[in-house]
């Protein structure tokens, strides 16, 4: 296998974006992430995209967006896993140079949300439309229940679950390409309108519009474009049962521990080793559970560290420096290549006010439906 | 017309078919063709235990518009009494008198209408006991 990294990122503002098409946000992205990196060509390109279907009636992804590059005929493949269709993207990526197929790669992610389909009814599309969506049960209510169990069986409190929205809020306050860039308070978030108990509006991302791409390049051609290469040093994915009800344990999320300790074995290192990390946080609850698979907190103590401050900017483990899905926005297929940006923006030392500390090496986890699918990425600075 | 979507469940929703393996004993419902715990291919059919414990659940106050006008309403997470788990709509009951570790019971009911006929959709729900 070759070595692989990040040398160019670019991607649109995420937020509602009317006067802007499918096709133009994601172009739009592409070409600042070809600037960005300085490369001479691109040998094929990946797009993550959950349901543009559903979203805007288009299918046939790969074919539309290098179209409108003007990049015919080079190869591209639209991936989809649910919400963690941007980080499928990027593994295909990855795996595409890694196996000496390609020498260059784009992945990339995108969603037009804002358009006026029913975004519960498409979202939920990501569940068992037989035997979950069927009977009435909505994204956020799935979740709702993985946290009223959550707080059940660890005695996590409703303050804990809203102390994730308010730092959320707070990093992505200091992101010029976040939907929401306005502060919440505690008491904001506690009084929001009621989604799926216990569930507010302001334990939820919102629906946005939005693009993501990253080039990928193998390390031995990196160095002709950059001389900062971030490495791509773990990448993995795991699968869970597409029901919640289906799982032995509802407060627990198997797709992430198993992506986690594939990916730690990769990259030869511990959960400690990890200076920061972007977790799929499409929910406060989320959040919480996810920090506790990746093994940076005991079981059940996800919900204490936030309220510590532990996962804060300036915390033991920063979460989701980039003000994460909750306040960044989740453009469902472009989230988890934005997470990429991320980690590159952190380990290159661009992050401006929200830089973190001594960044070296920076975790991406990436997740669809309840938990089904997760897509972990590991990048170092070298 | 019933879409043929809809009739293939049926004896899942209005009668709760399961599937039981021969081998190891595990329960699916729906029926599967391949057991995920012992990869063996046979199975029996049986029918669901209607009662059982609520694990978890959520008060539904913003659903797809399929539902909108249905709001709030409970949905939960049920494991029946050979161990089966399932998702369930919780009926006939005020959503605050709702808490985990309830005992509940399955009962036929509407749940949706389907296409633009409105036509009627059928399955279980789950009522205290
Ligand atoms: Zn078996």
């Amino acid at each position: 296998m070759k070595d692989v990294a990040v040398i160019g990122i670019g991607m649109t503002k995420f937020g509602e974006l009317w006067n802007q098409s499918l096709r133009d946000i994601f172009v739009e992205a592409a070409l600042k992430a070809i600037e960005n990196s300085k490369v001479d060509h691109i040998d094929s390109i990946y797009v993550g995209t959950m349901s543009s279907g559903l979203f805007v009636g288009q299918e046939h992804i790969g074919a539309v967006m290098t179209d409108y590059l003007g990049m015919n005929p080079i190869p591209a493949t639209r991936v989809e896993s649910a919400c963690a269709s941007g980080g499928a993207a990027f593994r295909q990526a990855y795996l595409e140079i890694a196996s000496g197929q390609s020498e260059i790669v784009l992945a990339g992610g995108v969603e037009k949300m804002t358009d006026g389909a029913d975004v519960t009814e498409s979202l939920a599309t990501a569940a068992d439309q037989e035997y979950e969506v069927y009977n009435g049960v909505t994204f956020p209510g799935l979740y709702a229940m993985i946290a009223r169990a959550h707080m059940h069986q660890f005695g996590t409190t409703r303050e804990q679950l809203a102390a994730v929205a308010v730092k959320n809020h707070k990093n992505g306050s200091m992101n010029p390409n976040a939907q929401f860039r306005s502060q919440v308070s505690l008491e904001q978030v506690m009084k929001s309108t009621m989604v799926a108990d216990p569930l507010r509006l302001l334990d939820c991302s919102p629906v946005s519009d939005g693009a993501a791409a990253v080039i990928l390049c193998s390390m031995d051609a990196a160095k002709k474009f950059t001389n900062n290469p971030i490495k791509v040093i773990a990448s993995a994915q795991a699968s869970d049962t597409i029901t919640l009800h289906s799982r032995e344990s509802l407060t627990t999320l198997k797709a992430v521990s198993a992506a986690a300790v594939k990916a730690y074995k990769q990259a030869g290192i511990k959960p400690a080793d990890i200076n920061f990390a972007e977790a799929h946080d499409c929910f406060t609850i989320a959040e919480i559970v996810i920090t506790e698979e990746l093994g940076f907190f005991e079981k059940g103590k996800g919900g204490a560290a936030v309220e510590q401050g532990l996962t804060s900017l300036n915390g033991k483990i920063p979460i989701n420096s980039s003000g994460g899905l909750k306040s960044k926005g989740h453009p469902v297929g472009a989230t988890g290549i934005a997470q990429i940006i991320e980690l590159y923006e952190q380990l290159t030392g661009k992050a401006g006010d929200r830089q973190v500390n001594n960044a070296r090496i920076g975790l991406a986890q990436n997740m669809g439906g309840s938990g089904a699918s997760c897509i972990i990425h590991i990048l170092e600075a070298i | 017309m019933i879409s043929p979507r809809y009739a293939r469940e049926i004896p899942q929703r209005y009668r709760l078919e399961a599937g039981r393996c021969t081998v190891c004993n595990a329960i699916y419902f729906p029926p599967r063709l391949i057991c995920p715990n012992c990869k063996s291919k046979s199975f029996e059919e049986i029918k669901l235990n209607e009662e059982g414990t609520l694990l978890t659940f959520t008060i539904i106050r913003v659903g797809s518009e399929k539902f909108s006008k249905e709001v709030p309403y409970a949905v939960g997470i049920i494991e029946l009494k050979d161990g089966v788990r399932l998702t369930a709509q919780l009926a006939d009951c005020a959503v605050d008198k709702v808490e985990i570790g309830a005992k509940v019971k399955l009962v036929f009911r509407k749940i949706q209408e389907e296409g633009k006929w409105g036509l009627h959709c059928y399955g279980y729900k789950a009522i205290l006991i």
